[in-house]
């Protein structure tokens, strides 16, 4: 019997965050440090003509303005001696503050204004003036639409058999353009670097989803060897993708403070945060289905088009998941990209599959209402026992069950199909349904434990916890298999000091990371039961690693626990004070045999006030089977999370261009609106939970992204139910509706 | 922000004097909006006189009515028994307004002052007539989904973007003032805000240097069958899409006297003397409503994006008078 995991456990970390002992990026000192604050350009595409920092560096406590007349070359051009891209990914073409004259898009930083104090460089920072040549730009992804193309990575998309001439034939048809505005992650945290040299080594205390990217970048950067370059990130104050790449700022920050000799601390305005870092990119999709009678699919055709910039591909893969999700023998589903004079977009939380399964799940109930079919049953019609991409079975797939159990609880069989039926008093209510889908993936990771005598362990690896539970969760794996308590545990990550591991980002953080650490309490059990067994005498003679486990300072035979030895004994006879082990674990063979995703139903209803347009989503139950629940108290957590993000992606989140100057015209959160309190009511999540063997020692999934993936379709699908009216465009606001 | 010189004043007549002798000189009470304008570089007072040590948060009965110190905190002014019993429509209206945080620190007086939400307002690379006089009107032609639809001028199409000052306005409120000379005058507070014309640099009818000391409201019947909505694009924490003060006197089944004003349509709050005539004598009934809600919305000329405006006013406009009457 496990005695931590799948057991609720309070965060770690949760006393030092509530405590302000927890430190986040900006809140690192260093002596003599100065300030930094970036000045934002004014035109989305040109050149700058002048600029004009005389009156800036006049001003009280500013020490220098950086420009691009007077900020060295960074990037790899600038040295590559030290740190040749050694693959295509390492080809660092992330844009670079301050590097030329060149405009890529609006409020692009054109000026570091660095002085004594904050306020005195914020201050200044009003004083630098820039004029500009200003060219023709184009923001807007509808005018570019028609040139969109594939991204040049990857292999150009092939249909799957013949899905045209199978749609001209189908009984049924649905045919449906659907739109996702631009979204900003708005983590709580604003972005922030604390940089500071000693001689070519530098230290940068970061906000971070992968530490160890900031340090390649950086390398990269400023020519030197990555081993002289430490990133530091131990608390992140939400993410959601918005720092899994470099973001500009680090390497603008460690420039100033290796020009000035000095620490910098550059710290992002709300503001700022909108073109310091990526979005969610606007998205276009259309989407073809035909189906028999009797709900079969016979066609999907699924095309996204969505914007990156001019000097970066992106892609989300927005119609990725799509091949996945239904069996359908043709299909075709491409994400086509279309470059405009904006930041390259990035990950946003369930990146692709939320926007994808917005439209696919959107069109599926479009489709059931065609057939007459409910639209929970057209999705069991349609249930995929296996990979209808690969062919390959699941290593698990309870999602039947989550449909089965998310309906009872929902009571969905009281549901009538017919739009506008449900009332409660004045307001219409509406439910709806939707699938969610996601990845269990898993990559390369190390983690390194010490195990004392007396019993306690430091465990270490270069992760990150942007608010899924990492220290906790990681600090119960290595507690259950180490045999000690938590409390001897302790866990520490965001240090490219601690063995690598991979972005916290995909949903792939305790496969990858707790398998790491798992892998490490093996091998810690396995030194000691060979350090034991050098003795003759050993009751463990002739046991294998696989046939001992550790458990309150002994080390024992799993099937014969009365044969054990006293740990700190045998350390003591061995000379040591401690063991250390390191374990990088791998993805498995067996993986590949298999199609590895996690599932989930959500079930939505909502309340529309019919006059005024006004949607209320008053409940929402979300079963996902997402293998083995860890931590099933910050799991809940972050389903419910989940829910709030799809709240958010289906009412009130856009960020708003004014196409004409083709800059963000709500780039703070009184315009931006994500969903407060108020707008969130009775959220009830459910695990189902699967027994997977293949996808990881540890049988876990991603669940992160997941939860939010099924919840704008099904808030939009109850939306039609509750007032028939289809709105194929997000965010649904009032004005909508009326 | 930039650099501004502070000083506390200790009484009105210091604090008004201060204010006149300086062009560039605001005064300061709860910080709540013009702080947050500083910081963007969008208002640049170079000197803060903060008032908040003036004796002016006193909440009273006076002349039948009540008089509202200007200092008197949102909160405060929401959670009087004076006011709750007598003036709910104020209640609800200070309540539908930001958050509960804001509304501790944010003054009356001060919530009057309080300037347009309009985006081009904020952002100080962009054109905007109310920030820079002359620059043009960056919403006319921009993005405008919660600009004005009744009013505006080619020079500027913002709103007021208050919750209070549409009770106010219902409720007949008075602006007490106190000029720089130490004379009082009084402004009826529908006088008080402007609409934007070819100056939208001004937002109301205060002269520099006159300090709001109260705000009176006459005795009012309409404490029984009033009702503040407001929508919005959240549930809560956003400025109004559309809002209506609604108050009714009524004589059996019949009003004897309406107020109606919307929010988030004017540069000021827009009260319908149309929609109050259309319902004067008429049975409280929704037929009486919708008609009284069509009168109210009829001069609208909306711009490209806010044309719902037109339509959800309309449909606010019979909530919230069934609601005053509670028919619903």
């Amino acid at each position: 019997m496990p005695r931590y995991i799948g057991k609720e456990m309070s965060r770690v970390d949760g006393v030092a965050k509530v405590t302000g002992r927890a430190k986040y990026a900006a809140e690192f000192r260093a002596p003599n440090l100065a300030y930094g604050f970036i000045v934002l350009g004014s035109v989305a595409k040109g050149t700058i003509k002048s600029i004009d920092t005389s009156e800036a560096e006049r001003a009280p406590g500013v020490v220098r303005v950086f420009t691009h007349l007077n900020t060295p070359k960074l990037g790899p051009k600038a040295n590559t001696e030290y740190a040749p891209p050694r693959n295509a990914r390492e080809q660092d073409k992330s844009f670079r503050a301050l590097q030329s004259d060149r405009i890529y898009f609006n409020a692009q930083p054109v000026a570091l204004v660095v002085a004594e104090s904050y306020e005195q460089a914020r201050y200044a920072a009003r004083l630098v003036k820039a004029t500009y040549d200003a060219e023709k730009h184009t923001t807007d992804t509808e005018a570019v639409r028609e040139s969109a193309r594939s991204p040049s990575q990857g292999p150009p998309p092939k249909p799957r058999g013949n899905p045209e001439e199978a749609l001209k034939t189908a009984a049924v048809k649905v045919e449906a353009e659907y739109r996702i505005a631009m979204e900003h992650h708005n983590p709580m945290e604003p972005h922030a670097a604390v940089a500071a040299w000693d001689g070519d080594r530098l230290t940068i205390f970061d906000k971070s989803q992968e530490v160890y990217s900031v340090r390649r970048h950086l390398a990269t950067t400023f020519g030197v060897p990555e081993a002289n370059v430490t990133v530091v990130s131990p608390y992140v104050g939400g993410a959601f993708g918005s720092s899994l790449r470099p973001n500009y700022y680090p390497a603008l920050t460690a420039m100033a403070a290796r020009e000035l000799k000095r620490p910098v601390k550059v710290v992002y305005t709300r503001t700022q945060m909108f073109t310091g870092h990526g979005h969610r990119p606007y998205t276009i999709q259309k989407i073809a289905l035909g189906a028999e009678r009797s709900g079969k699919l016979t066609s999907m055709i699924h095309t996204a088009v969505h914007n990156t910039s001019t000097f970066e591909e992106f892609s989300d893969n927005t119609t990725g998941f799509t091949r996945q999700v239904y069996a359908c023998p043709n299909l075709f589903a491409p994400t086509l990209i279309a470059p405009v004079d904006l930041p390259t977009p990035t990950w946003m939380r369930a990146p692709g599959a939320v926007s994808g399964m917005f439209a696919l799940e959107c069109a599926m109930d479009e489709l059931a209402y065609k057939l007459n079919i409910d639209p929970l049953e057209l999705r069991l019609i349609n249930y995929a026992e296996r990979d209808p991409e690969s062919g390959r079975p699941f290593s698990s797939k309870a999602l039947r069950e989550c449909y089965r159990l998310g309906a009872e609880k929902f009571g969905w069989k009281e549901r009538r199909m017919e739009p506008r039926s449900m009332r409660d008093g004045r307001l219409l209510v509406g439910w709806g349904t939707a699938t969610g889908v996601w990845g269990a993936f898993q990559s390369p990771a190390s983690a390194k434990i010490t195990y004392r005598a007396d019993g306690t362990a430091h465990v270490t690896s270069a992760t990150s916890d942007i608010g899924p539970g990492t220290y906790t969760v990681m600090t119960m794996i290595a507690a259950e298999y180490l045999g000690n308590r938590p409390e001897q545990v302790k866990f520490e990550l965001g240090d490219t000091n601690f063995p690598r591991a991979p972005a916290q980002g995909g949903s792939q953080t305790t496969s990858s990371v707790g398998s790491a650490v798992h892998g490490a309490a093996l091998a810690v059990a396995a030194r000691l039961l060979a350090l034991a067994n050098q003795d003759e005498s050993s009751p463990l003679k002739g046991a294998a690693p696989a046939d001992v486990e550790m458990l309150d300072g002994r080390l024992r035979l799993k099937r014969d626990p009365s044969k054990s030895v006293q740990i700190p004994e045998v350390m003591r006879r061995n000379n040591l004070a401690e063991v250390t082990e390191t374990f990088e674990s791998r993805p498995s063979e067996e993986r590949r045999k298999y199609a590895t995703m996690a599932h989930g139903a959500q079930f939505v209803e909502v309340k529309v006030d019919p006059d005024l347009g006004r949607v209320r989503v008053t409940r929402a139950i979300e079963v996902t089977a997402c293998g083995k629940i860890i931590n099933p108290k910050a799991s809940h957590s972050q389903e419910i999370g989940g829910v709030v993000w799809g709240i958010g992606m289906a009412l009130t989140e856009a960020t708003e261009i004014d196409h004409r100057f083709g800059r963000i015209m709500n780039p703070n959160l009184q315009h931006y609106h994500v969903p407060v309190n108020a707008d969130v009511h009775e959220i009830e999540t459910i695990f189902v939970e699967e027994d997977d063997t293949v996808v990881n020692p540890l049988g876990v999934k991603g669940m992160g992204e997941l939860g939010m993936v099924g919840i704008p379709a099904a808030i939009a699908n109850a939306v039609f139910h509750a007032t028939g009216r289809r709105v194929r465009e997000l965010p649904i606001t009032p004005d909508k509706l009326l | 922000m930039r650099p501004f010189k502070y000083t506390r004043a200790s009484d009105a007549a210091v604090a008004a004097g201060a204010v006149a002798a300086n062009p560039n000189a605001k005064f300061l009470a709860g910080g709540t909006n013009i702080l947050d304008l500083m910081k963007e570089d969008v208002e640049r007072p170079n000197e803060l006189v903060d008032v908040n040590r003036l004796k002016l948060s006193e909440i009273k009965e006076a002349r039948g009515g009540v008089s509202i110190g200007a200092l008197a905190k949102n909160s405060d002014t929401a959670n009087h028994p004076l006011i709750r019993r007598n003036y709910p429509l104020l209640t609800q209206a200070i309540v539908a307004g930001a958050s509960g945080q804001l509304r501790n620190m944010a003054t009356n007086g001060g919530n009057l002052m309080q300037r347009t939400r309009c985006q081009y307002f904020y952002d100080t690379a962009m054109p905007c007539n109310k920030r820079e006089p002359g620059t043009g009107c960056g919403a006319l032609e921009g993005l405008n989904r919660i600009h004005a639809i009744f009013g505006w001028s080619d020079k500027c199409v913002a709103t007021y973007p208050g919750d209070m000052a549409n009770a106010l306005y219902a409720l007949d409120a008075v602006v007490r003032v106190r000029g720089s000379n130490g004379k009082e005058r009084t402004i009826p507070v529908n006088d008080f805000h402007r609409l934007p014309g070819d100056t939208p640099e001004k937002d109301n009818n205060l002269a520099h240097g006159e300090l709001i000391t109260a705000i009176e409201l006459p005795k009012s019947n309409f404490a029984k069958n009033s009702y503040y909505l407001k929508v919005r694009d959240r549930a809560s924490y956003a400025f109004a899409l559309v809002a209506v003060a609604a108050a009714l006197e009524l004589d059996g089944g019949n009003v004897r006297q309406a107020r109606v004003v919307l929010g988030g349509v004017a540069h000021k709050p827009w009260r319908s003397a149309e929609a109050e005539a259309a319902l004067a004598g008429r049975p409280a009934s929704e037929e009486s409503f919708r008609r009284a809600a069509e009168a109210a919305l009829a001069g609208a000329k909306p711009l490209a994006h806010n044309a719902y405006k037109v339509e959800l006013g309309k449909r606010a406009v019979v909530r919230a008078l069934m609601r005053a009457a509670r028919l619903v």
